[in-house]
Parts: C-alpha cells; structure tokens; sequence
C-alpha cells in the first residue's frame, strides 16, 4: 500500500491526473482497494514515472557501477592471466575472460548511453553478474583451482551483484520487488468490440502463451494457470478490481497466489479512426525475485517481452482470427527457442499448443 | 521432400526434409514447378545477415501448383496455378489496407527481433533468416503459403513458368526501384547494379516513360544485356561514376538515381572499399554503402534516390550534407509486390516485356549448392539462376 501511495504522489507531481478510483468502481469489493487502483490515470492516457525522486540516488550509483564495468572490463581484456590468478582459476581460461571483459565494457557504456534511466542497463549488469557467478561455480568445481581465491571472488561478485540489483530496483522505480511491466499496441476495431472480446477472460489463452487456462468460478472471479520458466506451473485465483464498460478492466490475484500479481488493461479509440490503442500495466513478484527475472530476461522470458508477444498475438486475433505460426516459431518465441525454418514433423506439431 | 538449405557462411545443402503442412486457416501448399535464386539470397549466404539458423531452408521467388488449401482460403482451389509474392501479408493490417504488403504487421511471429535492430518489423519473409519471421522458404519441393489468399497470383496457362515466376520478387522489385523515381518525360534515370533487379529497373524505368537510363556495374555481360534494354553503360572499373554521369547529363546529374546493389558494393576508390570492407569485418559497420554513396553525389539537385538494394543494419560516411543541402528525396522499401503483380502480368500477357530474359542458367533443385556458387562468384556470365525441383 505504502508503494501505491508513493505512486500516487508523483503522479500527480508529474503532471498526470491522478483520479479517485471511487467514482468509477462497480462493487464494494473493489472500493476496499482503492488506494491500491487509486494511481490509474485516466483512461490510461500516457505512462506516468514513478519514484522520481529516488532516481538521482539510482543514477549517481549507475556511473559508479557503469565506471566500475568499464574498468574491470579494461582489466579482464588487457590482463586476464593476472585478473585469473586473483580469481583463483585456471590461467587457460583468459579467452574467456577476455569476453567476459567485452561485455563488461559494453554494460558500462550501455549505462552511459541509456540516458537519465538507465534501468535495461542495470539489469543487464545483473544478468552478467549471475553469468559470472555460474563461471566461478564451474571453477569452485574445478579441481585445478585455488578453492579460497574462487570464494573470495564470488564474495566479490555477489557483493556487486547486491548492489546492480539495488541500483536496478531504483531506477526501475519499485520498491516492493515487483516486476511491473507496460505495454501498449494498436488494433483495428473499436474499444468496445476489444473491451468485450477481453472481457470474456477464457477467450485470453487464445493470444496469451504463457497462460493455459483461465476459468470463470464466480462473479468478478477466475481461476489462472499459467506456464512458468523451466517447464513449471503457476497457479491463481484472481478478482475484478475495476471494471468500466468500454475503457478498463483491472485485476489482482487474491491470497494464496503462487505469484502475486495485479494489472490493468486500458481501451482508448486511436486518434483518426485508427482502431484502438490497447495499453497493458501488469505488476507482480516473479519466482526467483530480481535475480531470476534478470536471468530470465536473459534467456528470453523477460516478462516486458512476453506481456509484447501476447499483445501481437491479440492483434493477429483481432485482426486475421488467429496466431499466425512460422516454422521458427510454433509457440516458443524465445531466441534460444527458434526451430530451423523447415517443416516440422507431425510428432512437433502435434505437441504444439497452435498447431491447427 | 528435398530442399535447399542453409548451413553457414557458403554452406547449402540439398536435404530430405518433411513435408509443410497447413498450420494456419488462411494457408496453401504448393507443389513448386520453378524456383529461383535472389541476390538477396547472396546477402544470407555470404552471412550478412543475422538471426539464420542451420537447417533454414531458403528461396523466397517461386511458383507452382496449389495442392492444399486451408479452410478459410475462399479464392484458391486445389490446382491453381500460382506465383507466390515473396511479403507474407495478412490483407487486413493497417499497412495491407494501403497495399504497403511488406509492412504487413501480423505476417512476422518475430517481429520482436527485427524491432530490436531496426526499430520496427517489416513483414514475413519466406526462407530469409528469423528476423522475418522463421518461415521455410521456396528452394524445395513443396512450401506452405500463408495468407495464401493474398500472396498467390493466378497466372494463365498460355505463360510459361519463365515468363511469370519473377513476378514473385524482382520484376516488382526492379519496377518498383523506377516507379519510385516519379519519372516525368524527358528524366534521365541512373541505376546502380546490373543484375536481375537492375535489369529489371531500367527496362521499368523505360516503360515508366524515362528518356534515358543509364547503368552502372563492371561485369561486361551484364553491362551488354543493360545495353540491350537501350540503356547506356558505365564500366566504374573503367572510369570514374560520378565524372562520367556528370558528363553525359552536362553536370547537373540524373534526374533519379536509383541503387539496385546494397550492403555489399564494390567499388569506389580502393580506400573507401578498403575503409568499408575492414570496418565491416570488425563488425563496426555491418552494410557497406559505396553505390548509395555515390548515388546521392551524383544525384541532380531535389532529385530522388531510390534504394532498392538490401541493408541489413547500419552504414557509415553517409552523406548527409550532400542529401539536405540539395533537397533530395529518398524513396526505399521492400516490394508490395502484391501491389504491382496484377499490373505486371497485364504487361507480359501483352508482350511490353518478357522478363525471361535475365535467366543465364537452368539448373536441378539437386544442384541449388552449385547454383549458389556459380551465382556468387559470377562464373560463367551468371546473372539469374532457375531452379527446377
């Protein structure tokens, strides 16, 4: 609530008109979230920045750690025998250390050229950090290293890695942990026809592949199941936060959820008849906390990206009736994912969640 | 069924692979009859594109005989005689509306890639890397055509396979490089690159009502079918472009300029090749700019530079003040072949053009490897290779 609250307030200063959530929720239910669905700006009209007085702290530590990249990068590319030795590990490594070195170098200039927030950045830095520490485990394992100077160094790493991930929860604005996520894509067809077609939340695993059922168990209530990293499973019952016919739909898991979560979805005509600018905000708390979304991210299971695909996929929905697979893709849109470009055996496509 | 595929920098190989099947509604199959090889294929051959897996199946000009249609393709049947438009387009898109095919939004399941290095994602491309979407392409026996109502093109038995198979890519493309131009009566029109699609630029440019076209390249058989068009030639192995197009048009330049080479040019001076070349295997330039370079020097003063030639990332010394300072305009795209291929065929059927005329070499689907080789390297005068599966 504390976050919300925070939210709130630099809404306002930022300009974006923060309205009373009172005045447009239809049950007494969702008027005890209030404050948490107060900051919804109208109808979902621009992304407001939050925590904007925490950013200077953020950025002043992002150069630091940017600096810090691109001197320990230097380091790893001009001297990996010596930078091996302190790490305690084999002195046959020093190729990969000088790669290691490159992105180093380019995570510290990709903070300096991210602008005043540089959060993708940071988080970056944290993905790098967990590829470090998976490479001093494989070391640890190793019998030719110095055990206490591989400790040492991860001591090191998870010590900066504390800190990227600190810096990266500043910038990104969010207290709490969460994840929160925006998105937005425009569709041929009127914010009622699309307001209707997502109000029917069974009709959401038609575009959304990381969901596999969404069940209707009461008023205002549902049941979700969705796939999660590593071939897992995530459960939740979620409520009916907000509702206004035509223009927003917001929810939130209740108690018990396996992930908590919460998010909105705004319909608003595009400008000159357009079709309808769809605008999703989704916040929850990923399994694994920063670190695993971080590492997720890496791989291609970044929320922001899936919150993008499912976005694609409603539009193919909305506008040609289906999602349109490709023999790379079936499914699985991750880059580590892609099937070569022919076509796929029965036994593939019969396993497949699109196959027609 | 066999099919040509990618397995590395000049690596393809002709495999069994399995059969496509209709995986969407809107989808057909199509017993290809004719298939052939793009420059363009050249750029993923030579790798220069990124985001190709092993085992891609390539070849994105083909045609032949629908077998399946999906359950939503109402104007197709089985038996259909088709050319197959290289832009996957959903016909329904903002962009489709418009008839700007190749910016189809819903035809490419990667787009998330392509809007990574080029800021937005044009559409699905068949047998052209994932960024375009991970589609097998038309170097095969069979291929699955998605929104098959939209990218096929019913073509009379009374052609021959020849005559119609280019209206997939480069007759449109090379067309579209001219149409571009906005060619008023009189215009002298400049194409750089003499291979299919320039050929097919400057007899384009000619039907589009250009006064003259002349060609730039330096391989003399592909200068000496340029000059069979009507076009006059520049060898720039032999002399210096921009002296020789300011001397054939009094110094003021071509009205239009259009670059039918892309990222990887030749020529200018040693240097510059040299300075592009190195920076390009240092990875600090991926696309080497030399013929769009001198495409905008050249140009005549608020003329227009049509860029037809592929890129694929980023270029370097490009020549902003000359662009701004002399109010040029430049046109580019990928082809809305579907825009231009009705029209097209109306000009074959009434014999204004008949676009066999770039083929040089006819070969088995079996000898695709061979194929890309000959092309590569131009042996053996190659300019267009047909494939036969």
């Amino acid at each position: 609530m504390a976050t919300s609250r925070r939210q709130v307030t630099t809404q306002t200063e930022g300009g974006a008109r923060a309205e009373p959530a009172s005045a447009q929720t239809q049950s007494g239910a969702a008027q005890t979230k209030r404050t948490r669905r107060a900051p919804r700006t109208r109808a979902g009209r621009g992304f407001g920045r939050q925590a904007a007085t925490k950013n200077t702290n953020g950025q002043k530590l992002a150069r630091g750690l940017a600096w810090f990249s691109i001197g320990l990068g230097l380091a790893e590319c001009l001297a990996p025998r010596a930078v091996a030795k302190i790490a305690g590990t084999e002195g046959k490594h020093t190729g990969l250390i000088r790669l290691f070195g490159l992105r180093e170098i380019a995570s510290g200039v990709g903070i300096f050229m991210q602008g005043e927030r540089p959060a993708e950045a940071v988080w970056a830095r944290v993905a790098g950090d967990a590829l470090d520490i998976a490479a001093l485990a494989a070391a640890f394992a190793s019998p030719k290293s110095s055990k206490g100077r591989v400790a040492f160094a991860a001591a090191n790493v998870l010590a900066v890695t504390a800190l990227d991930a600190l810096c990266a929860r500043q910038l990104s604005g969010n207290e709490t942990g969460g994840t929160q996520v925006k998105k937005s894509i425009i569709i041929n067809g009127t914010p009622g026809e699309l307001y209707k077609f997502w109000h029917d939340f069974e009709n959401l695993p038609t575009f959304m592949k990381h969901l596999e059922s969404v069940r209707i168990t009461g008023e205002g209530r549902s049941h979700w199941v969705a796939k999660a990293p590593a071939g897992s499973q995530v459960e939740w019952d979620a409520e009916i936060t907000e509702d206004r016919p035509n223009e927003l739909i917001a929810w939130r898991s209740v108690e018990g959820a396996d992930v908590d979560n919460s998010g909105s979805v705004t319909f608003e005509a595009a400008p000159g008849g357009r079709g309808t600018i769809v605008k999703v905000e989704v916040e929850y708390n990923p399994p694994g906390g920063v670190i695993g979304s971080a590492v997720a991210k890496l791989f291609g299971e970044e929320p922001g990206q899936q919150i993008s695909e499912d976005l694609r996929c409603l539009k193919q929905v909305i506008e040609v009736g289906e999602v349109i697979v490709s023999d790379g893709t079936f499914w699985d849109n991750g880059l580590l994912t892609q099937r070569a470009a022919r076509p796929a055996s029965s036994e593939e496509i019969s396993q497949t969640k699109g196959a027609a | 069924m066999r099919a040509n595929c990618w397995y590395g920098k000049q690596d393809v190989r002709v495999e069994q692979v399995p059969d496509p099947k209709i995986l969407n509604r809107r989808d057909a199959i199509v017993q290809i009859s004719s298939t052939a090889i793009c420059g363009s294929d050249l750029h993923l051959y030579n790798h220069f594109i990124p985001t190709m897996e092993k085992g891609d199946i390539l070849g994105h000009e083909f045609m032949g005989e629908i077998v399946e249609v999906g359950s939503d393709v109402k104007n197709r049947k089985v038996g259909d005689r088709v050319v197959v438009s290289f832009p996957i387009s959903c016909g329904k898109c903002f962009f489709c509306k418009q008839e700007m095919y190749s910016l189809c939004e819903n035809s490419n399941p990667n787009a998330w890639m392509a809007e990574k290095l080029f800021g937005h994602s044009p559409c699905g491309i068949y047998g052209y890397s994932h960024l375009t979407g991970g589609f097998a392409g038309g170097q095969a026996e069979y291929a699955r055509v998605p929104f098959a109502d939209v990218g096929t093109l019913k073509v009379p038995d009374t052609l021959s396979d020849e005559q119609v198979v280019f209206l997939s890519d480069i007759f449109p493309t090379g067309y579209m490089g001219a149409e571009m131009c906005d060619i008023k009566p009189g215009d002298t029109i400049a194409v750089w690159g003499c291979g299919p699609v320039g050929q097919f630029s400057i007899r384009s440019a000619f039907l589009l009502g250009a006064e003259r076209v002349i060609a730039i390249d330096r391989f003399p058989e592909r200068l000496a079918m340029a000059a069979a068009s009507g076009a006059e030639t520049i060898n720039y192995e032999e002399v210096n472009t921009y002296d020789a197009l300011m001397e054939l048009t009094g110094g003021r330049g071509p009205d239009s300029c259009i670059d039918d080479v892309g990222l990887e040019a030749h020529g200018g001076h040693g240097i510059v090749y040299a300075y592009d070349r190195a920076k390009q295997m240092l990875g600090a330039e991926s696309d080497r700019p030399i013929a769009l370079r001198e495409a905008i020097m050249a140009c005549r003063n608020g003329g227009t530079v049509s860029v037809m030639g592929v890129y694929g990332g980023f270029i370097d010394k490009f020549p902003m003040g000359s662009f701004m300072n002399r109010s040029l305009k430049m046109r580019t795209g990928q082809c809305h072949v579907q825009h231009y291929w009705g029209k097209l065929l109306e000009h074959i059927e009434r014999g204004d053009i008949d676009p066999s005329f770039v083929i040089t070499h006819r070969m088995s689907l079996d000898d695709a490897p061979q194929g890309f080789d000959t092309f590569l390297n131009k042996e053996d005068d190659c300019i267009k290779v047909v494939l036969k599966p």
